[in-house]
């Protein structure tokens, strides 16, 4: 099955202490793409960054910045193959994001589901 | 075959007992074998009832769970068929031959029903889904009677139930006993099965207290190696055998008020074998019990083994500390060490930001100064319970109390 880990940024973050049960990310991704379990994967620049595109009554709205001001926010994702939730589970939980910020692990919605 | 068309009553029974025997059995290896839980459902529900129609006219079967084991695999086979007669598929042929190979124990790797239960309790569903869900499914109770216990109807009840199958099916939780964190996924099972137990007493419905009892037997029986099981069997039974004896007459008694001949004295019986067992691992469920049981074998309150109690609640602080186990801790105190030493504990105790206005401490206070043979004290620390008290019935009882020490 493939599943999206979402990395979510956390404002908080920098007032927790380091866990070391994880990962370091370079380390994270050699294993995990050394093991053909991570497809792919990106850091995505801040919400700063963001444009928001929308089509309403016929019109294209084009407006800066994010389409929700959360103090959260997506750092990055990475897109894996696991066999099942708890191979993802396990794979999120060493990834360094897991202590510094939140993952959320999302099935993709195959063509015939 | 026995002799055709056995009494009503005897059908009923034989049905009910191969139920009892096989149901889960036959969910758990159908689930596994076509990955469908509604269908595993209904294949055994489609036995049950197929045996109230032939069993009267041919007679009960020899082996009443093999007939119902057989009868629903060929149902799953059937309408498995047919669906994929529907889609135009072949037969998947493999899993067709699975389904009707020898005997439901054919699973190459360990019992179906452990593998059941851990799915039902997996983390990533969320707590309510995993106590309706586990009912439902391995305890095999109807939507409408689990949402009756939980205080929801039967639709609310129902969709809980779609959203959690649909979860497992759509995030891929595995069906599986699990390796890696074995030890935690226990702990999630005994939290869910604990929840069933409480509920049942926090609603009254004490079938919900006797199903969280068969749903330990049944992991006791699975997990034979898990101590955390066992001691959770044995608190549970020794808090359900309390059970006639905590209420008269529509008010609360408490443990030492209770009478003890209304204790059931077989499951304290029970549940004290369990606790003589070695254990590997000592966790809450286990002092816990063991606490339990200190109560449970006092011949009277008075002879309540009070040093071993302070004993019990030190070894649970350590474990898994929280500010009501050292107020109970502090009472403990009380009746081993007297009073004053009892309100010395509490007041450390009651030092925790957590407890700040919380009636117990009040209570337990009053209750120690009175004994203490400070009453005007006394009277003010109870007045100041009654305050806070979050229900009537609990009032009443402290109302009670204060009029006793005006009297004394």
């Amino acid at each position: 099955m493939k599943y999206m880990m979402l990395i979510v940024s956390d404002p908080e973050a920098a007032d927790r202490p380091s866990d070391p049960a994880v990962d370091k990310v370079e380390d994270w991704v050699a294993k995990h793409d050394g093991s053909g379990k991570r497809l792919d994967g990106q850091r995505l620049r801040p919400p700063e960054s963001a444009t928001t595109i929308r089509r309403r009554g016929g019109e294209l709205l084009i407006t800066d910045g994010p389409f929700t001001e959360t103090r959260e926010w997506i750092a990055g994702f990475d897109i894996l193959e696991c066999d099942d939730l708890d191979e993802a589970i396990a794979i999120a939980a060493t990834h360094p994001m897991s202590a510094a910020g939140t993952i959320e692990v999302r099935p993709f919605w195959p063509f015939e589901g | 075959m026995t002799d055709g068309g056995g009494a009503a009553d005897d059908i009923r029974r034989a049905l009910t007992e191969a139920m009892a025997e096989q149901r889960l059995r036959i969910v758990a290896s159908l689930i596994r074998t076509t990955g469908n839980w509604d269908l595993a459902e209904d294949a055994v529900s489609d036995a049950a009832e197929r045996a109230l129609v032939t069993w009267p006219r041919d007679g009960i079967p020899d082996n009443p769970a093999a007939w119902l084991t057989a009868t629903a695999r060929r149902r799953a086979i059937d309408v498995l068929r047919r669906a994929q007669v529907e889609r135009g598929k072949l037969a998947d042929l493999a899993e067709l031959e699975e389904l009707t190979g020898e005997g439901p124990e054919a699973s190459p790797m360990g019992d179906d029903r452990l593998r059941l239960v851990f799915t039902c309790c997996h983390p990533a569903l969320a707590l309510e889904a995993r106590v309706a869900l586990t009912l439902k499914v391995v305890s095999g109770l109807s939507t409408g009677a689990i949402g009756r216990a939980f205080l929801t109807s039967e639709a609310t009840m129902g969709q809980r139930l779609l959203r959690a199958k649909q979860k497992i099916a759509h995030a891929g939780i595995p069906y599986r006993v699990p390796t890696d964190d074995f030890a935690e996924r226990v702990d999630g099972v005994l939290v869910v099965v604990y929840l069933v137990f409480t509920e049942g007493y926090a609603t009254g419905a004490g079938s919900l207290a006797d199903e969280a009892i068969r749903l330990a037997r049944l992991l006791v029986g699975l997990m034979p190696k898990s101590d955390e099981t066992r001691a959770l069997l044995a608190l549970m039974l020794l808090q359900h055998a309390r059970r006639d004896a905590r209420e008269v007459a529509g008010e609360r008694v408490t443990l030492e008020h209770q009478d003890r001949s209304r204790w059931r004295h077989e499951e304290i019986d029970e549940a004290v074998a369990l606790l003589r067992r070695p254990w590997t691992v000592r966790g809450p469920y286990a002092v816990q019990a063991d606490l339990a049981a200190a109560h449970a074998t006092a011949p009277s309150a008075d002879e309540t083994d009070w040093v071993r109690i302070v004993a019990l609640y030190d070894e649970l602080l350590d474990i898994a500390p929280t500010p009501v186990i050292a107020l109970n801790r502090a009472i403990a105190v009380g009746m081993s060490d007297g009073p004053l030493a009892g309100l010395a504990a509490l007041e450390t105790a009651a030092d925790d930001p957590r407890l700040a206005g919380h009636y117990l401490v009040a209570a337990a206070r009053g209750d120690l100064l009175g004994r203490a043979g400070l009453r005007d004290e006394a009277l003010i620390a109870v007045e100041q319970a009654i305050e806070l008290a979050p229900t009537e019935q609990e009032r009443r009882q402290l109302e009670q109390r204060a009029a006793e020490l005006r009297e004394s």
